[in-house]
């Protein structure tokens, strides 16, 4: 009921409460008197008449004055104060209500303020508490993604069917190496974000790794690890140590599918990091609490929801180790036949009725024996020491950085000037960067401290398969022993001290160090002796650091999809993975001899473009190019020459594209060409194939122009790199992706209803 | 009668002391330098023992041993395995195929004296 409402009943039952027994008994008495009785009631009455009604409509307006006073004080008032409260409760939170009206009004008024106060007090401390449970969780998974960045080991983490969910850049770089066509795909077809395992490694390999993880959890074994040995395609021998991913069974994965996006594709050029950050929150409210559940449960409780592989390519150890046995048989048993013939001999000397004659033959055999020995003592020794080097995880390093870092920490440090003389800057040595600048940083201060240097220099020359470096200083002459006892002490620089000596550092590199003086300049220097790092390990070390310091790629979503169907025709557009591309021809006809020149392509997983797994390659078509083609593509022959030819490339494009949807812009051109050499190359590109051009039509079935220029306008997308083959295939990705919460308005969600839109609006546009 | 000892071997350097060694205890010697030589050899004189190398060209001692333990002609020929290979499995082998002792290089000349007499009194 209204308030406007209740206030007129209010003043009506006022009235009849005012009038109603006056009237009444006016009534009674009426009834009751009767003839004169009457007649002189009426009589006596009537001049009063007036002033009793005047007096009762006086009485009547002031009762209706009270009503409406209270009226406006306790049902107004509390109405009014009933609005703040909800604008407290919602839109504007720091609101508070006025104390206003009578004192009963106002006390609620204040109890309430103090109520609203402390609910603010306990928000504030709730996202205070959120707050800090998320930057851990950031915290956490930065040193994740540092970690792993930062090993030396490859780490693929996989889910129960073998999809890829995380890899770091060494991975990325060991695969580039096991690839069959590196040159082509560059390991991108072998890894990359929800690809399939299995295509590097045998299913029944995983399958017995896992099977002896479950028996080991079963027997309650706290290191359920698994190790296996295996070569791969390229004929490369990789060391596999696989470790089980746990977790409770049911509530933590619902859990886990709930939070929607975890991850991002960070590092890809402009996979932006801020939408990995944001992606992040909702998850981190959730991980922390079923981590906790998980480290709380036994492990016979937890279930297997994926595995973690880390890698070692052992192909070259076990090069080392061949040659290490080699070795050691040559010099065991190649020794123990020189020495027989060394022991006999001298044992025949020792007869004293030896003829002199012989005696000189005995003495020829033990004099050459010994000598044979000798050399190959050496020759043992010197490969020996090769491949000693490898036993310290030293890392290849270009000598000019070691002596740079060397001078800045010398610098900060103890505050003495540095100098560079002759620095050789192609030299790669093989060190512990820490232990030895550690080890030059202490010898330079303790020339500082006690004989007073002010500068230090570094030189830094080869010497065959060795390194000089050099540090030197000039000044007071000091003895040899003096300053070769340094390097027999425990290192100590100010604060800092380490339980190594200068020899165990230098012990540790397989190296030498001495001092030698240059009179005529009165300058001295301790000689360092390194060896140097081999040209086939640079080559890997460089495709190790050119890497961005921490690309990760990880997709955590994909843990949820051993649960989904794999009948992709229900699966929502936005959760299939796809490859895009597009391709560049030397003409529009197929079937009259027109061949691919360029393939290009990139990825979309989880709805999130994959740039840094993309695939570029032009292709020899092996027929002339028409020169005005060139300015569609910008390819020239010149280009094309020497590129591999359509039946290499194929394969890798092929084994790009497994187990995802194609998508390509008026993908029936694309598809023809590749359908063609079906028979030429025995591979079949049946995957479901999505072509923007449709999708768009059937998005804005009233827009003259699917172009891809057109749509990429109308969408809102900047073109960058146009007709290039991997250039197109982005900017068609990109549309793809703005296509697909528009095609949703329109109730198109899963593949088949894509497909069945496409095929509808394509017979439509077949019309005209 | 003189006794007759064959040494095959191929590294010169231990053929002269071994040659020197048994004529000097009193024994005919033959030299073999390769395995088939030493087959021939023994297949044509019939030593009473042969001082056996393991590592030679042509035919390895086992080889060697086992052509003539499975000749029962030559039943009586005591061979005395030499090898640089010190591994118990080889030592296994070789007694295994036949050999009647065994020793690795390098060995003290009085312990192989000792033995080849041991084995031509047997």
């Amino acid at each position: 009921m209204q308030a406007r409402t209740r206030f007129m009943l209010a003043v009506i039952v006022l009235f009849l409460l005012m009038t109603g027994p006056f009237l009444l008994t006016a009534l009674i008495v009426w009834v009751e008197t009767e003839g004169e009785a009457r007649e002189l009631l009426v009589k006596v009455l009537s001049p009063h008449l007036t002033l009793g009604t005047l007096l009762t409509a006086m009485g009547f307006a002031a009762g209706v004055g009270v009503v409406r006073v209270l009226f406006r004080q306790y049902v107004q008032g509390l109405l009014r104060m009933s609005e703040n409260l909800r604008l407290m409760l919602g839109a504007n939170r720091g609101f508070r209500v006025q104390p206003e009206g009578p004192p009963e009004v106002q006390q609620l008024a204040v109890a309430t303020n103090e109520l609203a106060s402390q609910r603010d007090a306990l928000m504030q401390d709730v996202e205070a508490q959120i707050g800090r449970a998320k930057a851990s969780v950031e915290l956490e998974k930065d040193r994740l993604a540092a970690l792993m960045s930062e090993l030396t080991q490859s780490v693929v983490v996989c889910n129960l069917d073998g999809r890829v969910l995380l890899y770091n850049n060494r991975a990325r770089a060991q695969f580039r190496a096991l690839s069959d066509a590196p040159g082509v795909a560059g390991g991108g077809e072998l890894i990359g974000l929800g690809r399939s395992i299995y295509g590097v490694f045998e299913r029944n390999l995983i399958a017995h790794a896992l099977d002896t993880i479950q028996q080991r959890l079963r027997r309650g074994a706290t290191q359920a690890q698994a190790n296996f040995v295996t070569t791969t395609r390229a004929g490369q021998l990789l060391r596999v140590q696989m470790a089980p991913v746990l977790s409770l069974a049911a509530p933590a994965l619902a859990a886990a599918a709930e939070s929607e996006v975890v991850g991002e594709a960070v590092g890809g050029e402009d996979a932006a990091p801020q939408g990995a950050t944001d992606a992040v929150g909702p998850a981190g409210e959730m991980t922390p609490a079923a981590a906790e559940t998980a480290a709380a449960a036994p492990a016979s409780e937890r279930t297997l929801t994926g595995f973690i592989l880390m890698l070692d390519n052992i192909t070259r150890n076990f090069e080392t180790e061949s040659r290490r046995d080699q070795m050691l048989h040559n010099l065991t048993e190649g020794s123990r036949a020189s020495l027989a013939n060394v022991r006999a001999a001298a044992d025949m000397l020792e007869f004293e009725d030896l003829p002199e004659e012989m005696r000189t033959r005995f003495r020829k055999v033990v004099r050459d024996e010994v000598q044979s020995m000798s050399q190959r003592l050496d020759q043992t020794a010197n490969e020996f020491a090769d491949s000693l080097k490898a036993r310290w995880p030293l890392e290849e390093m270009l000598g000019a950085d070691l002596v740079a870092a060397a001078q800045r920490r010398i610098e900060a440090r103890i505050g003495l000037p540095t100098k560079l003389e002759e620095v050789d800057e192609s030299l790669w040595m093989k060190v512990d960067s820490f232990s030895l600048i550690q080890a030059i940083t202490y010898l330079a201060s303790r020339l500082s401290d006690e004989f007073e240097v002010r500068e230090v220099r570094f030189r830094l020359t080869a010497a065959g398969r060795l390194v000089h470096l050099d540090l030197i200083w000039s000044g007071q002459a000091m003895s040899t022993e003096t300053v070769m006892s340094w390097e027999l002490e425990p290192m100590k620089i100010e604060d800092e001290s380490s339980p190594l000596t200068v020899r165990d550092v230098i012990d540790r590199h397989d190296g030498e160090m001495w001092l030698e003086r240059e009179k005529v300049r009165h300058r001295a220097f301790f000689r360092i002796l390194l060896p140097a790092a081999t040209p086939q390990e640079q080559a890997e070390a460089e495709t190790y650091l050119r890497g961005e310091s921490r690309p990760e790629y990880y997709d955590f979503d994909l843990f949820a999809w051993s649960e989904k169907s794999h009948e992709l025709d229900d699966r929502l557009l936005s959760e299939l993975s796809y490859t895009v591309f597009d391709t560049e021809t030397t003409g529009l006809n197929p079937s009259q001899g027109d061949e691919i020149i360029q393939i290009g392509a990139t990825r979309i997983l989880n709805g999130k473009l994959l740039r840094a797994e993309s695939f570029e390659q032009l292709v020899d078509p092996e027929r002339p190019l028409a020169p005005e083609s060139a300015k569609i593509h910008g390819i020239t022959s010149e280009m094309l020459r020497g590129q591999p030819t359509i039946d290499r490339v194929l394969p890798a494009f092929h084994a790009f594209s497994a187990d995802t949807v194609l998508i390509a812009h008026n993908a029936a051109f694309d598809m023809r060409f590749l359908q063609l050499k079906e028979e030429q190359t025995g591979l079949r590109f049946d995957h479901p194939v999505i072509d923007t051009l449709l999708l768009s039509a059937v998005v804005h079935p009233n827009q003259e122009s699917h172009r891809l220029e057109a749509i990429a306008e109308r969408l809102g997308l900047t073109i960058v790199g146009r007709h290039t083959a991997l250039g197109d295939a982005i900017v068609t990705a990109e549309v793809f992706l703005k296509l697909i919460p528009l095609l949703a308005e329109k109730g198109i969600r899963t593949l088949r209803d894509a497909r069945e839109a496409a095929e509808k609006t394509y017979y439509a546009r077949i019309k005209y | 009668m003189d006794k007759k000892v064959l040494i095959a071997d191929d590294e010169q350097n231990i053929v002269i002391s071994l040659e020197f060694l048994m004529k000097r205890e009193g024994y005919q010697v033959e030299v073999a330098n390769d395995g088939e030589e030493a087959v021939r050899r023994i297949r044509a004189s019939r030593p009473d023992l042969v001082l056996l190398d393991v590592m030679m060209p042509k035919k390895s001692g086992f080889e060697v041993c086992q052509e003539i333990r499975s000749d029962p002609e030559m039943a009586g020929v005591r061979i005395l395995m030499l090898t640089a290979k010190g591994r118990d499995t080889e030592v296994a082998k070789g007694l295994a195929l036949g050999a009647d002792a065994y020793m690795t290089k390098p060995f003290s000349t009085r312990e192989l004296v000792d033995k080849v007499r041991n084995l031509l009194e047997q």
